[in-house]
């Protein structure tokens, strides 16, 4: 760690650093800093440095509400910028109790002890998301740029102009993109990130949101990870594509399987679809998540696994012969506006849970899902994700798998305030309510 | 002139006396070598500081040992070649196995300032702190790397894996290889990471650049030019 430290101090002094960002996550997902100055730096790498975690979401224990956030110098990176005169670089940070302890309620800390787990086994856990966002023309009413009061830019596009100056920027801090696009929806965009293993890609995750957010508001826009912004229009996911690796070998791949998957991975999927439901809270934890898993806009719905049916919660792409290396398979449930830490923390426990109990496979479903009646699909042993936040906290509270991946600090925290959410959503008066009553009642 | 993980390849073996006495004088740990299977034999982990290669007596053998010094795995970036007037002919069209020769019978103070200029070209005595490749530059000492005077952001692990690199151009790693040389024994992952840092660091080297690092299908990588024949030779070494 010292060789590190240096590095980081080194770099500061040479690149004229002004402020280092200390960044962690609450158990929302919400991306928290605390900057700090040079001078300030070396003891911070030491021994930390002390907040007040009572008033971070999820982190809350009156008992002992001082806390310790100690940056990881591996994750040093300076943040591009046009003013290098006044460069800022940050770092994650692992945090812990006084005593020196992990605290339990740390996203970061959570998703490091179920990789640990996953370790034991042998297996490396690597992740490459899909980000999916729209652009708005701000964050208070829904206003797509390329339809409103944007047209003149149409030609130009402005959307796509953005995009590049994300991908530049996310790639300038050494996270590379694969592919970029247009999405269906109006001034919806994807970007998807290559694989890293788990615990990168869950920093890359808030840096890319942060990045994503900071380009749209430097060009007057604003960018949103919100699962369902606009009724009628596809929603925003996070497909995760994920693979276990026993060292340097895919474990998900076998080339004698006619689906060219090892049993591995065929436990893995099996664990995802059994708890899926479990799961679900984390993966897709607002009110609003449930507005996207509906039927009609490849978002899935059905716990069932395919090869090419995009309305499947388990996706096996079809992996270019010859390299093993990129066998995975898609998990099509979370949205963008999730915890990453916990959400792969969760992927991953149910892919375990299934190959330590050898969970069975079912048929690959063929045909269109959404076409088939409640019966054909109950006969087929189909079951549908939860319809709303309250079913899949319900789903949550009894999961053995969620509480114990969690730990129980972040599950009764996360519970707790997504309880209150619920009751804030139910306890108001929608304007669904007033167009479609009001009238006429 | 030397530091202690610094040895300097002499040949032949035993070496000429003013050669030896010379060398001794300058300060430079050496050893001489018989031929290359035994240069290899005693090659330093860190590879040969550079070679002094005396081709007076056998100019045979110190011509088949510059080219083993040049293809070889255990490439020597800095080769000094000693000959008399006579042999300058022998030169021709062997422009590529030495960096800079000094005639025999040779002045102490004109073969020492040679060879502290080679050294100096290859970035090791004259300012070992820095390392360049192109128009890449690593400063060791200060941890920057920059392409063309403009400084690279990198995080701790992508600077180290880019220093392994710069000083070991040409020649193909594995990913096991990289794994223990940069990431060492405190790594618990499979060698994918080495592709993910692979892959940040094209990207932060930019468009011109990413290049430098190729990848040597179903084998791992390589940094700079091949130094396999019939590849360009390494021209912007250095």
């Amino acid at each position: 760690m010292e060789r590190q430290n240096e590095y980081v101090l080194r770099t500061v002094e040479e690149r004229g650093v002004r402020f280092v960002r200390l960044w962690f996550t609450d158990v929302l997902g919400f991306l928290k800093s605390v900057e700090i100055t040079p001078a300030e730096l070396q003891v911070a790498l030491e021994e930390g440095m002390t907040f007040d975690g009572s008033t971070i979401e999820g982190y809350s224990r009156i008992q002992e509400s001082d806390m310790l956030a100690r940056p990881d110098p591996n994750t040093f990176e300076l943040l591009p910028t046009d003013h290098p005169e006044t460069a800022v670089a940050r770092m994650f940070c692992d945090i812990s109790t006084f005593s020196g302890e992990p605290f339990e309620g740390d996203p970061r800390h959570v998703l490091k002890r179920n990789l640990e787990r996953a370790r034991e086994k042998g297996f490396t856990f690597f992740v490459g998301p899909e980000m999916e966002f729209f652009y708005f023309g701000s964050g208070v009413t829904v206003e797509p740029l390329d339809t409103a009061g944007y047209f003149d830019l149409t030609a130009h596009d402005l959307g796509s102009e953005l995009r590049k100056q994300t991908v530049l920027r996310l790639e300038a801090m050494g996270i590379p993109v694969e592919y970029s696009f247009h999405e269906n929806g109006p001034s919806q965009h994807e970007i998807d990130l290559r694989y890293t293993d788990a615990l990168e890609m869950a920093d890359n995750v808030m840096t890319f949101r942060l990045i994503t957010k900071e380009v749209a508001a430097d060009n007057g826009v604003y960018a949103t990870f919100m699962p369902k912004p606009i009724t009628g229009a596809f929603g925003s996911g996070m497909h995760t594509h994920v693979s276990l690796f026993e060292g340097d070998v895919n474990a998900f791949h076998d080339p004698g399987d006619e689906y060219g998957m090892s049993k591995v991975a065929k436990h893995f999927i099996a664990g995802l679809l059994v708890h899926a439901s479990e799961i679900c809270a984390i993966t897709n934890q607002w009110v609003n998540s449930y507005k996207r898993l509906i039927p009609g806009y490849e978002a899935p719905v059905y716990k069932c696994w395919a090869r090419n049916n995009r309305s499947a919660l388990v996706r096996v792409p079809l992996s270019k012969t010859g390299k093993n290396e990129s066998s995975r398979i898609e998990f099509r449930a979370p949205d963008p506006a999730c915890n990453p830490y916990l959400a792969f923390s969760l992927i991953l426990a149910a892919g375990l849970k299934g190959i330590e109990e050898g969970y069975q496979l079912p048929a690959e479903a063929t045909d269109n899902i959404y076409a088939l009646t409640d019966e054909e699909r109950t006969a087929e042993g189909i079951g549908s994700l939860p319809g709303s936040l309250r079913d899949a906290l319900d789903a949550m509270e009894h999961s053995a798998l969620v509480a114990e991946a969690l730990g129980s600090h972040v599950f009764e925290n996360f519970l707790v305030n997504k309880r209150r959410e619920w009751a804030d959503y139910k306890a108001d008066v929608t304007p669904f309510e007033i167009a479609r009553y009001l009238g006429t009642l | 002139m030397g530091t202690l993980n610094e040895l300097l390849l002499v040949f032949p073996d035993p070496a000429p006396p003013l050669l030896a006495q010379t060398l001794d004088l300058s300060g430079v740990r050496w050893k001489s070598v018989g031929n290359a299977a035994i240069a290899m034999q005693y090659e330093p982990v860190d590879g040969w500081t550079g070679a002094v290669v005396c081709a007076d007596d056998d100019p045979e053998g110190a011509f088949t040992l510059c080219r083993t010094l040049r293809k070889g795995d255990s490439r020597v970036e800095s080769i000094l070649l000693l000959i008399t007037g006579a042999q300058l002919h022998d030169l021709e069209d062997r422009e590529d196995l030495f960096d800079d020769f000094c005639l025999t019978p040779f002045h102490p103070k004109e073969l020492e300032a040679r060879l502290r200029h080679l050294m100096f070209r290859a970035g090791r005595a004259g300012s070992p702190e820095v390392a360049s490749y192109g128009e890449l530059v690593l400063n060791f000492e200060t941890y920057q790397a920059a392409v063309s005077g403009k400084p690279l952001d990198l995080t701790y692990m992508e600077y180290e894996l880019l220093k392994f690199f710069v000083t070991h151009p040409g020649k193909v790693f594995t990913r096991e290889q990289l794994l223990s040389r940069v990431w060492g024994y405190e790594y618990y992952g499979g060698a994918r990471t080495v592709d993910v840092h692979v892959r940040r660091l094209r990207a932060k080297l930019g468009e011109e650049n990413a290049n430098l690092i190729q990848t040597v299908r179903s084998v791992g990588y390589r940094f700079g030019q091949s130094r396999w024949p019939g590849a360009t030779p390494p021209r912007d070494f250095r």
